[in-house]
């Protein structure tokens, strides 16, 4: 696989124009900022671990779009790549996150405490609740870019941190090279496997090399925090459980990222973080926060009225079935979750899922009682 | 993507013993040879054009192999990859080919008037004759590792060098990029169309990078003489017609490639050549000649004689379903082709399979009859 600082220099040889990727059957966040003149000036350029452009679009530049779906269509291989690369993540940054500036502040706030409400989301209707983030641990290079090296290094660092935790978060960790079958099948299960990526957008970008060498699943004994190292980011921390106690769900979440964040400064190890950025991830679809917090809802009836689609734009969230992103909800439960990423905080985002799946419920109930929802509908958040 | 020379160098912060791949569930000639002695003599090089010794294998590691298909396992990215990662690919080289010595010398023979007979092969048996090889331009980085600017040269150069061509070889480009519904229609109708590679064993050695960029095809009007430009080599090039006259295929087959290469030296860009390794292509499994001479024949009987697999080794001969590679054969028609590529000259290569499958349909005729096969089981060429 190419890229690298040598071969770099050696496509210098070519001019931009032969080197200039044809972007126009192309619909993705970098293939509408990418132009000749940009990449002329940044093709020469690489992060300290050798990263390049070439590096950061090749997923973009394999994987057209769809006409219907806006792809983010680049990756980040290191902390350095949001700063070396500016001039092209800027403006893909601002595009796909509401006109976030390059001169904005985003707030971090792990705080449980400050969220309001959310213990009491009807659990005839909220039939899960799951808050998910990713984290990468500063001084390694990211999954599209990181060596077989980096990655044991992560996944012995990652182990070693999980491994001291306590009380409701002790549980155990499953390398996915020698699972058993047992531990397998009971994993899947659990839905907490997590299996080679297929999708094209995550292949082109290299985060499948070597599979499944450093990768596995570390799961409390409660099977209510999940922690996924080397996938799609260096780690990948859920909390989930039954019903709508959104109130615990995120507090377990930040209590446990808090801890393992601990652990990890005790050994020298920071998580990547910037006052403009937030949290550092591989796509830069997920700074910020990095945080999706969801439930698995039921409403057969609001989601078949007119207005469902403005509803949720209204109050900021977004709906996918519940087999994940870009499946159809199944028996009328929807997976519904915050829209945002960047530019809100965590405690926020959940807010805003907590506040709009309470109304959302509400409205669910009116329809059942054939009765209006009208003088329910929210203001733009 | 990584691998060049800067994150080569960065990678060197972890000892061998970190960076080495767990081959332990590997079945691929990469990983019989690739010893951690020798990862860790060849970690640090790089070829001139930057490719490592990660990058030949990432293929070998993401791909462990079958039981039954003894895969390769790495490739090249520059001719000059074969001679820095030799104490790799000789023994690699050697367990391919027969125990081909890395001291052994082998010979290109493209003179089509030193094949014996060929052209009376019986039509009713012999269904269709076809060869194929590849061919590399000096210069230029092979299809893991080239560059846009790179694969845009090669294609401009072929483009030029085929539609200088005249007479029986007159004919047309077609880029894949911008084929038109009509045009990509009859191509597939013609069986001539390549698709974009599905095979994770290409996928992950990056052959398949800004698909479908400089990738074409071009044929002559009389669609008897086929090449794909860009695919899995810079060249592949394709004799074929219906019938058993394996001679006027191979006639027009060295005669279309003396030409296309002539026009190549012209422009000081001849093709990847030496005397050990014969014509230099991406695959250690296609160097020598590079050449799959088959036909598809008619063989109902004799492939369910007991002593038919063993009549195929004596001759030398490889079945495949008429699908191609790892495809069941259908209605008892075969495709039979040379198991060489180094070692043996085209013209040897070509003359074991006229031989041999005549002698397969007279045995098949036999069998017909009711006869016995035994007097005509051939010896260990």
């Amino acid at each position: 696989m190419p890229f690298g600082n040598s071969h770099n220099k050696l496509k210098m040889n070519y001019t931009a124009e032969q080197e200039y990727p044809d972007l126009s059957q192309h619909n993705n966040h970098m293939a509408k900022v990418l132009t000749s003149e940009m990449y002329a000036n940044l093709r020469d350029k690489e992060t300290p671990s050798g990263f390049t452009l070439d590096d950061v679009i090749q997923t973009g530049v394999d994987n057209p779009g769809h006409p219907f779906i806006m792809t983010v269509g680049c990756v980040a291989g290191d902390e350095e790549t949001y700063e070396v690369f500016k001039d092209l993540l800027d403006p893909v940054i601002e595009d796909r996150h509401g006109g976030y500036k390059p001169t904005d502040k985003h707030k971090t706030d792990l705080n449980p405490e400050n969220l309001q409400g959310g213990d009491d989301l009807d659990p005839n209707y909220v039939l899960s609740s799951r808050v998910r983030t990713g984290r990468s641990i500063r001084g390694f290079c990211l999954p599209p870019h990181c060596s077989r090296g980096e990655r044991r290094a992560i996944e012995n660092l990652s182990v070693e941190a999980l491994s001291s935790l306590e009380g409701e978060l002790k549980g155990k960790y499953y390398a996915l090279k020698n699972m058993t079958e047992e531990e397998q099948q009971q994993l899947i299960d659990d839905h907490f496997l997590f299996d080679k990526p297929v999708s094209p957008l995550l292949l082109a970008s290299g985060m499948a090399r070597d599979w499944p060498d450093a990768r596995g699943i570390w799961h409390n004994d409660d099977k209510t925090f999940l922690v996924w190292v080397n996938e799609e980011d260096h780690l990948r921390v859920i909390s989930m459980q039954k019903g709508g106690n959104m109130r615990e769900v995120f507090t377990r979440f930040c209590t446990g990222l808090t801890t393992i964040e601990g652990l990890f400064k005790e050994k020298s190890h920071e998580f990547m973080w910037n006052e403009h950025l937030g949290f550092v991830l591989t796509c830069p679809s997920n700074l910020g926060t990095g945080l999706r917090a969801g439930v698995h809802v039921k409403l057969p009836n609001l989601s078949k009225n007119e207005k469902f689609g403005e509803v949720l734009k209204k109050l900021r969230l977004q709906k996918r079935g519940t087999g994940g992103v870009d499946t159809a909800a199944v028996g009328g439960v929807f997976d519904i979750s915050n829209a945002d990423r960047l530019g809100f905080s965590e405690v926020e985002l959940v807010q805003m899922v907590v506040d709009g799946v309470g109304l959302l419920v509400e409205m669910e109930k009116r329809l059942e009682g054939g009765q209006s929802i009208d003088d329910l509908m929210p203001e733009q958040k | 993507m990584p691998f060049g020379n800067t994150h080569n160098n960065f990678k060197l912060n972890y000892k061998n013993e970190e960076e080495f791949p767990d081959l332990t569930k590997h079945n691929n000639h990469m990983a019989k040879v690739l010893t951690k002695e020798i990862y860790a003599k060849l970690r640090d090089k790089q070829t001139p054009t930057g490719y490592t010794l990660d990058d030949v294998i990432q293929t070998g590691v993401d791909n462990p192999g079958h039981p039954f298909i003894m895969t390769v396992g790495c490739v090249a990215g520059d001719e000059e990859s074969y001679e820095v990662f030799k104490d790799l690919f000789d023994p690699v080289i050697c367990d391919r080919h027969g125990g081909y010595k890395a001291t052994d010398k082998h010979k290109t023979d493209l003179n089509f008037e030193n094949l014996k007979g060929g052209d009376d092969l019986d039509p009713n048996y012999v269904l269709s004759s076809r060869v194929r090889t590849g061919r590399s331009i000096k210069g230029y980085a092979l299809p893991p590792h080239n560059s846009r600017g790179e694969r845009r040269a090669v294609e401009k150069l072929s483009v030029e060098a085929l539609n200088s061509l005249d007479g029986e070889f007159k004919g047309k480009y077609y880029p894949l990029k911008s084929m038109t519904d009509a045009e990509q229609e009859q191509l597939i109708a013609d069986h001539f169309l390549f698709d974009k590679p599905v095979s994770p064993l290409l996928l992950a050695a990056g052959m398949a990078r800004d698909w479908p960029d400089a990738r074409g095809i071009w044929h002559n009007e009389n669609k008897t003489f086929l090449v794909w430009v860009n695919e899995e080599d810079h060249l592949r090039v394709i004799s074929m017609q219906k019938g058993g006259n394996m001679k006027e295929v191979f006639r027009r087959f060295c005669v279309g490639l003396n030409r296309i290469e002539e026009i190549f030296k012209k422009h000081n860009h001849g093709f990847m050549w030496n005397e050990h390794l014969g014509y230099v292509l991406t695959c250690p499994s296609n160097l020598g000649t590079g050449l799959r001479g088959g036909v598809h024949v008619k063989l109902p009987k004799l492939s369910e004689h007991p002593k038919f697999e063993e009549i195929l080794t004596r001759l030398r001969l490889q079945k495949r379903g008429t699908g191609g590679v790892d495809t069941a054969s259908v209605g008892g028609v075969f495709d039979i082709s040379n198991a060489d590529r180094l070692g043996s000259s085209e013209v040897e290569q070509v003359q074991c399979v006229v031989d041999g499958v005549k002698l397969m349909v007279e045995m098949e005729k036999k069998l017909e009859k009711g006869e016995a096969i035994d007097s005509l089981i051939p010896a260990q060429k």
